[in-house]
């Protein structure tokens, strides 16, 4: 059970290699709710993180004794008794988030990471592997969304995990929050920018055009006027 | 009457399930290239969304909820933490059965919307109307304004989004922000504009 070379590049890939936000396009729906707070992103961060590891071990386990055809409720009772159990253990520890999360914590059951990761990765490896590559995507999900959720919060409301960081002019400070971070369009918009930040520093994943313009003959040859 | 219509203007403009709640971003983003496949896949939204939201109504009020089992004689037992399990597999029926029966009296319909059916059952949308109505408390007749709304105004959102990414593969973007990024900004400046019907009231 030590870690293997291997075994470390799953889970290290989907950091930034592989991200299942920024490349592999799966979990966006809650990145984008649950960021307008640092506290929320973290706790939602952490759930999702242990269901899709505990699933992707879960469903590694099974994947020789599932008929392919069932295997898709087999994954979803495997998730949802775990999310469950998240929803029920957030309810008793963290009342106060679990209601900011409101249904976002129900929702991991319909994440895509969780579904992808079962389908794309459990069902083909043994437990540990499967276990770590849950760990690694849970964390590759994570980074963006404490990124956003960093930005949001310090920028919009001059705070970090509710505690003043930049003062408020209101409160005799200096700082002028920016209302649009709390907003929901900000959270697309800086997912956006994050995505074109990565693919300038990795420019591997960018994507090939549609169309691209074709440079006129007059421009090449020096003959423009 | 006005609150229903008052709900169903909410529902599809200012709780906007797509551009406000970010719900079914996946497939928004994924289905939304071309406008035909948008089209499909949003009225498939909308008649699921329209069955699911009151058949979980009917299940969560008669059968989950604290004392909901009075009229079979069980007294003082709540079910409520097994509804997210009962919602998700109250879809996934409803989303076969009417695969199945799409298939047999339907054909031409089926044809158009079959390979969207199955994706609506992974489609947070879907899920996030049932959660919404249970956490709302809604009763039957909202929750089926409730539904029609939230899937039309995703219908709308999707539809509205491919037809501005038609116009985008013209465009010369700049190379990291190509695809997924430009479509992001795009749903962002989207998400501005639905923000002005905000506090709409009938």
């Amino acid at each position: 059970m030590e870690l293997t070379d291997e075994n470390k590049k799953v889970l290290v890939e989907p950091l930034v290699e592989n991200n299942p936000i920024t490349l592999q396009v799966l979990g966006i729906c809650s990145a984008l709710a649950v960021t307008s707070q640092l506290s929320t992103a973290l706790i939602m961060s952490l759930a999702l993180t242990t269901v899709t590891a505990f699933s992707s071990a879960g469903i590694a386990f099974i994947r020789n004794h599932v008929p392919s055809s069932i295997r898709i409720i087999a994954q979803m009772v495997i998730i949802a008794s775990l999310v469950i159990v998240v929803d029920q253990l957030l309810k008793a520890f963290a009342y106060e988030i679990s209601k900011q999360l409101s249904v976002f914590v129900g929702l991991i059951i319909t994440n895509c990471i969780v579904m992808g990761r079962a389908e794309a990765y459990a069902m083909k490896n043994p437990p540990w592997e499967s276990f770590l590559d849950g760990i690694g995507n849970g964390l590759g999900y994570s980074l963006i969304l404490v990124t956003v959720a960093v930005i949001r919060e310090l920028f919009g409301s001059g705070k970090l995990l509710g505690i003043d960081v930049f003062p408020l002019i209101k409160d005799g400070g200096w700082y002028v929050p920016n209302g649009l971070l709390l907003l929901p369009p900000s959270a697309f918009f800086l997912i956006g920018l994050i995505i074109w930040a990565v693919r300038t520093w990795k420019p591997k994943q960018v994507e090939k055009a549609d169309f691209s313009i074709q440079p006129a003959h007059g421009v090449v040859h020096g003959e423009a006027h | 009457m006005e609150a229903y219509i008052n709900l169903f203007i909410k529902s599809v403009f200012i709780e906007n399930m797509a551009l406000s709640f970010f719900l079914g971003m996946c497939t928004f983003i994924a289905v939304s290239k071309k406008i035909e496949t948008a089209v499909g896949l949003g009225i498939a939204v909308v008649i699921v969304q329209t069955l699911t939201v009151p058949a979980n109504n009917l299940i969560y009020t008669y059968l989950l909820k604290e004392d909901a089992l009075t009229w079979a004689g069980i007294q003082g037992v709540d079910l409520s933490f097994i509804a997210l399990m009962a919602c998700i597999g109250v879809i996934a029926a409803i989303v076969q059965i009417l695969e199945m029966v799409l298939d047999r009296f339907f054909p031409a319909l089926y044809n158009a919307l079959g390979i969207f059916l199955p994706l609506i059952t992974v489609n947070c949308a879907i899920l996030a109307g049932s959660l919404f109505m249970i956490e709302r408390d809604y009763n039957f007749k909202e929750s089926v304004v409730y539904g029609i709304g939230s899937g039309f105004g995703w219908a709308l959102a999707i539809t509205a989004m491919a037809g501005v990414r038609e116009k985008l593969k013209y465009s010369d973007v700049p190379p990291g922000l190509r695809g997924l990024g430009i479509t992001f900004i795009t749903a962002g400046l989207m998400a501005l504009g639905f923000m002005a019907f905000s506090g709409i009231q009938l």
